[in-house]
């Protein structure tokens, strides 16, 4: 059984700060740079790694991540590839969390209890797949379960209070609060609205909840540091990969750039001096 | 006996189940945003389809807009050229808009108003959808945005201006294969956006529930009209019933009525571009895999790592790599059967129908007509055949045109 999602929430309560969740699309641009992309982010302060498996249809993603998609199957990148990538990673940090994000369908082709074995085997701790709403999990939930995997729900704007029990009957590791209503990396939510949002899920649930979708600077991060127990960020580090192919950089300096400053800001939001910027 | 008990299926006309499934297919497979909006679409639509009013415009529409009931046609030239059976034509392609599609556009946008949706949004391949929803939003005076891949703006030109001039907006989609599954992502990105104001009119039986249900009721209207037009015209229930599959709306219109009766054969006809065996074809059922995409699962063209395969055909109405969930479920069940055509038999079927009848067939309803003139003339001159004619093929010239090698402006 894995227990590094609930470990990692249990420290960061606490040293009383909150988390920096970094999403990355794995294959982008090929396995072996993603796969340096992603071990130095822990390095550089994320506290948990979120890694999108590239799907050629990603309707809940924006441009960057689509674009990262594409990047990552033109290379060749499979979910036994990333599966791949995480087991190498356990051999050089085995404390960080690491979830999977994506869509069923690359899941279903690959089988579903073939999926949950190898996933959990390789030290993947979570899974979060953005087209598998509570109502049709059961037949991954399940299996998952058993395997020690937590299931990651998404509550979004459109969760109601009659809906919201749906989806968290079942829900484990985080909940993870989809700040917008609309797709990655576009729009961004105002902080009250977060911090009101965060308010009333954490009514509802004991789990930590995390807040995605619109995050894009350190300054955006430390905003919404201050109310939600982590924030995740994605499409401005997926958008920092393309940076350094179009202009020769080395992706993986720019991503932990990016990285590092981003982890800087929300571990620093809850500090003395901190409120009221 | 009806079919339906000879095979131990009590119905087949029963489904979906409450969840959306037909079998192990269909269901509803959004991200969480759309969730509650799909919930709501189905508590709207179950309301509304049982409200006298809300049927009565819709009939009054179908009526005086689109000009139903559409005309069933016996193609005499046809049936004699082939010297089998009698081959009837079901006129969907002489409503207003000239397809199928006009039937359940005014369903979704009549429910849309009802919501109190302010903008409609849908996505198009060979823009006849999108023509048709585009035509429904002038109608009612609503802001209409038309996804629309890139490719399929290039081949369907025609469709592309009628759809400015209504009104609409139509955007071109620039990712992935920039054709129909593009599109659709891109609509259901556009929905997510927008989830307080817009309602997303689906263009087919797919999609999550109620879609599938709901576009298939709106559609069997064509169904219902041929079997009273055949019963005056022949005193009897036809023997075969054609028509052309992409997502599959107008072959679930034509089937859904006669489903449980046993003595009435259905055949899709999906495309199968330039041949199963090259791997350049849009048959999801003949070629494909069970999936999950767009909101369902169902037959797919995938490759071994679930990655959804670039679909071709001539007809861009018919090139989308997956199929509504329903057929998947009439396939495996055997109820329904399903056949192919190539683009040059669809061709070869659209210059045989314009010669011998004087209609030009969409090259959608084409592909449908190849397999009518494949299995006609082994048939007994009494046994009737009725085509849904789904489509008319004036915006498809240039396409053919191309294909015999022709320049036409």
């Amino acid at each position: 059984m894995s227990g590094r999602i609930a470990r990692r929430f249990a420290e960061l309560a606490r040293a009383g700060r909150a988390g920096l969740i970094t999403f990355v699309t794995a294959g982008d641009p090929d396995m072996e740079t993603s796969e340096e992309i992603v071990a130095s982010l822990p390095l550089m302060g994320a506290d948990l790694i979120e890694i999108g498996v590239p799907f050629s249809d990603p309707m809940a993603d924006g441009p960057a991540i689509q674009e990262a998609n594409l990047r990552a199957l033109g290379a060749g990148a499979t979910l036994a590839g990333v599966i791949g990538l995480v087991r190498r990673l356990r051999a050089r940090d085995d404390h960080t969390p690491v979830v999977l994000m994506g869509y069923y369908n690359p899941i279903l082709a690959f089988g579903v209890e073939a999926f949950v074995e190898e996933a959990a085997a390789a030290g993947i701790d979570g899974l979060i797949v953005v087209d598998l709403p509570p109502e049709e999990d059961a037949e991954l939930r399940r299996p998952a379960k058993a395997r020690g995997l937590d299931i990651i729900r998404l509550a979004t704007p459109t969760t109601d209070d009659a809906r919201l029990p749906k989806v968290l009957d079942g829900a484990s590791g985080f909940l993870y609060h989809v700040a917008v209503a609309g797709i990655t990396g576009t729009r961004s939510a105002a902080e009250e609205t977060v911090e009101r949002a965060v308010a009333r899920l954490k009514r509802a649930t004991d789990l930590p909840v995390a807040v995605g979708f619109g995050i894009k600077t350190p300054e955006d991060a430390a905003a919404l540091a201050r109310h939600a127990d982590a924030v995740v960020v994605g499409s401005a580090l997926v958008r920092e990969v393309a940076a350094a192919l179009d202009d020769g950089g080395d992706p993986v300096a720019r991503v932990s750039a990016l990285a590092k400053r981003l982890a800087d800001a929300v571990h620093a939001a809850r500090e003395e001096g901190a409120e009221g910027r | 006996m009806s079919a339906a008990t000879k095979s131990g299926i009590n119905s087949y006309r029963g489904g979906p189940d409450e969840a959306g499934h037909f079998g192990i297919f269909g269901g509803r497979y959004v991200a969480e945003t759309l969730m509650p909006l799909i919930l709501e679409v189905e508590r709207a639509w179950q309301s509304a389809r049982h409200d006298p009013a809300f049927r009565a415009e819709m009939d009054d529409l179908l009526a005086h807009y689109v000009g139903r009931p559409s005309p069933l046609y016996f193609a005499e030239r046809l049936t004699k050229e082939l010297g089998g059976a009698k081959i009837y034509f079901k006129r969907d392609e002489l409503n207003h808009t000239g397809a199928h599609k006009i039937n359940h556009a005014i369903g979704q946008v009549l429910l849309a108003r009802r919501m109190g949706r302010t903008r409609i949004i849908a996505e198009t391949g060979a823009g006849q959808h999108g023509v048709a929803t585009a035509t429904v939003a002038a109608r009612f005076g609503l802001p209409c945005v038309v996804y629309m891949g890139e490719r399929d703006i290039e081949r369907q030109k025609p469709n592309v201006f009628r759809m400015r001039l209504l009104g609409a907006e139509v955007r071109a989609v620039t990712s992935g294969s920039r054709t129909l599954k593009d599109a659709m992502n891109e609509a259901l990105r556009d929905w997510v956006a927008h989830v307080e104001d817009t309602f997303y009119v689906i263009g087919t039986v797919a999609g999550p529930h109620p879609y599938p249900a709901m576009v298939r009721e709106f559609q069997s209207v064509i169904g219902r009209e041929v079997r009273e037009q055949i019963m005056a015209r022949e005193g009897r229930l036809p023997d075969t019933l054609v028509a052309c599959i992409g997502g599959g709306s107008n072959a679930l219109g034509l089937f859904h009525p006669f489903l449980d009766e046993a003595d009435v054969a259905c055949h899709g006809v999906e495309a199968a571009g330039r041949g199963i065996e090259t791997g350049e074809h849009a048959a999801a059922l003949a070629g494909g895999t069970p999936g999950v995409l767009h909101g369902n699962r169902t037959y797919l063209l995938q490759d071994e790592h679930g990655q959804i395969r670039e679909a071709h055909s001539i007809s861009a109405g018919l090139d989308y790599p997956g199929i509504g969930p329903e057929h998947s479920w009439l396939k495996e069940t055997g109820r329904v059967r399903y056949f192919a055509a190539t683009d040059d038999e669809a061709l070869a079927a659209f210059r045989t129908c314009a010669r011998l009848e004087g209609i030009l067939p969409a090259l959608e309803p084409a592909h449908a007509l190849a397999h009518v003139i494949r299995i006609a003339p082994e048939l007994a001159c009494d046994h009737i055949i009725v085509m849904n004619m789904c489509g008319r093929g004036d915006k498809d010239i240039f396409t053919v045109a191309e294909a015999l090698g022709e320049e036409i402006g």
